[in-house]
């Protein structure tokens, strides 16, 4: 071994580790497509809060007069088939994408979470039967079973939650007990159940926070296809039950009709919700490789 | 290997059955009343309970599941509530509309993106990489029906290019045989109109790819980076090998295995995908097919088509899980 050699962890000792989630932190602040990610997040939910402030018009009313007018001062991003002001929707629609896209992927992680939680802890049977349960919700295609969701509970926002929710579901169910199953017979954990630990004070003390990491990753990436099939629904008709509420895939709807006359009409909510995924997305690969530097290349 | 092929067959049939019930559940929970559908609103009470009758809603729903069931083991999916026709008919005539567009989607995914990651990892961390990881992002960030849409504008509507919705142009008439569009045309001794079938699957396809385009990438590029620093590979560049043998003998041989079983993945999203997809393109397949059964409260065509769904999902699984088992023994004994 050469002198370089027995410097260098002397070198990293020094700077020392500020624990996980501080040094993950770090690394983010370092990752550049990360910080693009987050700054598209904030720009998206700035949007959604700030809507009612920013917005130039009224996103429900239009005047007919001003109908399919291009992009221009008065209308940034021109107006629809009511008059309606186009960047104003945009801005109203970001509030029900992040709205229904946050509370989708909250609920599919209690859902998921706790089905995964008590087959991966349990094991044996419980975790035979829920698995089964997880392979025929896996088994429908994702966006069938929205609509069929959808379809069966009627119109609206908490339906819609519910039935994305139902999409994201299989996966973090899937995701925490494998995490789990691998820890069950980790020292730590061999340790805390020798000691007499209960079996939920073993689960929520011990396994629980080290199997954290990957749900939250997944749960970020999973924003992104949130907001994915929240448009998808709305673009085929299964959007919020009013039709004039802001939405950015029953814009896209409306907008099939003038793509020739008003190809704007596709662009402007198209662009939001690329730009709302594209940020979720590399967010989501930041954290990855920041919680995980063995990933990144 | 073949105890392994039948403890995963066993594995299915509680999926589907499980699937079944929740299907039928689902079915019966629907709001609104299936005679209703058929009879509409003004029919009298007599008829609907006659029909109720000879449809078997009247009997306990654990009777009319086991008697459903009962119809599934002979074949027997059902007729459409809309149009009285037989459920398996319209599923058969459908289907093949499907597996061309899905397969095209396939063939434009595997083909474009295993070379796009090979190339990316041969070039890490330059200008290229940095493109191919853009355009894998991209893929994964535009929702089919913007993608699809904005295709039919640039490439339709403005240029001209290519059609923008349907199978085939309807006036070229194409007898339906086997009802694959590129085959029914060949058939018909008709290549103008295969040329015009070919090209009305182009924009769908993309559309359809996109999605698997970038994971397979993705995958190809790491799988790729993965192998390449392997020591044989190093021996096989000092035996003064030329790259492309390298790369053709030592890395991508290695590197199928991750990417063979992601693509097999890639048809269940491909099936979802396709809802969509065929709605935007007004193609004439199982995906819209279904769709508008779920809006239309056609019943018997959501329980058994979903099933059907389901089945061939299974059983694509099935198939990527052997096909790994097979290509790696590790799997098998564990």
């Amino acid at each position: 071994m050469t002198s370089a050699d027995i410097s260098v962890p002397g070198r990293v000792a020094e700077r020392g580790s500020r624990g996980l989630w501080g040094d993950a932190m770090r690394r983010m602040l370092r990752n550049g497509p990360a910080l693009v990610g987050l700054a598209l997040i904030t720009l998206f939910v700035l949007a959604a809060l700030l809507a009612p402030v920013i917005a130039p018009y009224d996103p429900i009313a239009g005047a007919l007069v001003d109908r399919l007018k291009g992009p221009s001062g008065a209308h940034l991003f021109g107006t629809d088939l009511q008059g309606r002001d186009e960047f104003s929707r945009i801005l109203y629609g970001a509030q029900i994408s992040l709205q229904v896209g946050v509370v989708a992927v909250l609920m599919g992680l209690a859902m998921g979470g706790t089905i995964g939680a008590l087959a991966g802890s349990f094991g044996g049977k419980v975790d035979a039967v829920l698995m089964r349960f997880v392979d025929v919700l896996l088994s429908v295609p994702g966006i069938l079973l929205a609509i069929g969701i959808v379809a069966w509970l009627g119109r609206g926002l908490p339906q819609i939650m519910l039935a994305v929710a139902a999409t994201t579901t299989p996966l973090f169910a899937r995701l925490l007990r494998g995490s789990l199953l691998g820890l069950r017979e980790a020292d730590f954990v061999v340790a805390a159940r020798s000691l007499g630990a209960s079996r939920w004070r073993v689960l929520f003390r011990h396994m629980l926070p080290n199997a954290l990491t990957p749900l939250i990753v997944a749960a970020t990436l999973a924003l992104a296809t949130a907001i994915i099939d929240v448009a998808g629904l709305g673009f085929l008709g299964l959007g919020p039950p009013d039709p004039r509420t802001a939405e950015w895939g029953t814009m896209l709807t409306d907008s099939t009709r003038f793509l020739r006359q008003a190809p704007y009409l596709l662009f402007f909510p198209g662009a939001a919700i690329v730009l709302a995924a594209i940020g979720f997305n590399l967010l989501g690969d930041g954290l990855r490789e920041s919680l995980d530097p063995r990933l990144k290349r | 290997m073949g105890k392994y092929i039948i403890r995963r067959l066993l594995a299915t049939i509680p999926v589907l059955i499980g699937l079944s019930i929740l299907l039928f559940a689902f079915v019966h929970l629907l709001p609104g009343d299936p005679t209703r559908a058929i009879l509409g609103q003004h029919a009298t009470p007599a008829t609907v309970a006659s029909l109720r009758e000879s449809l078997g809603l009247d009997k306990p729903l654990w009777e009319q599941y086991v008697i459903y069931m009962g119809q599934l083991a002979r074949g027997d999916l059902g007729h459409s509530v809309v149009n009285n026709k037989p459920v398996l008919t319209e599923f058969m005539t459908r289907f093949p509309g499907t597996v061309e567009l899905t397969v095209a989607a396939l063939i434009f995914s595997v083909g474009v993106g295993i070379p796009l990651g090979r190339l990316a990892a041969r070039h890490p961390q330059t200008w290229t990489d940095g493109a191919v990881t853009v355009i894998s992002l991209l893929g994964i960030s535009v929702p089919i029906f913007v993608l699809g849409l904005t295709l039919q504008f640039f490439l339709s509507v403005q240029l001209g290019w290519l059609p923008t919705s349907s199978r085939i142009d309807p006036r070229l008439s194409i007898p339906n045989v086997t009802n694959f569009m590129l085959i029914d045309t060949l058939l018909a001794g008709r290549p103008e109109a295969f040329v015009d079938a070919l090209k009305h699957l182009v924009l769908p396809a993309i559309a359809l790819g996109s999605i698997p385009l970038a994971i397979i990438t993705r995958i190809t590029r790491a799988a790729v980076l993965d192998v390449a620093n392997e020591d044989y590979v190093r021996t096989a560049r000092a035996k003064g090998l030329t790259e492309r043998r390298v790369d053709d003998r030592h890395i991508m041989r290695n590197a199928w295995l991750p990417v063979t079983t992601v693509i097999g993945l890639q048809v269940g999203g491909l099936l979802a995908g396709a809802v969509i997809t065929e709605t935007i393109f007004a193609w004439n397949g199982v995906g819209r097919w279904v769709f508008g059964a779920i809006t239309n409260r056609d019943y018997f065509v959501i329980q058994s088509s979903i099933l059907i769904f389901a089945l061939i999902f299974l059983t694509v699984n099935l198939l990527v899980d052997i096909g790994y088992a097979f290509l790696n023994p590790r799997i098998r004994y564990s």
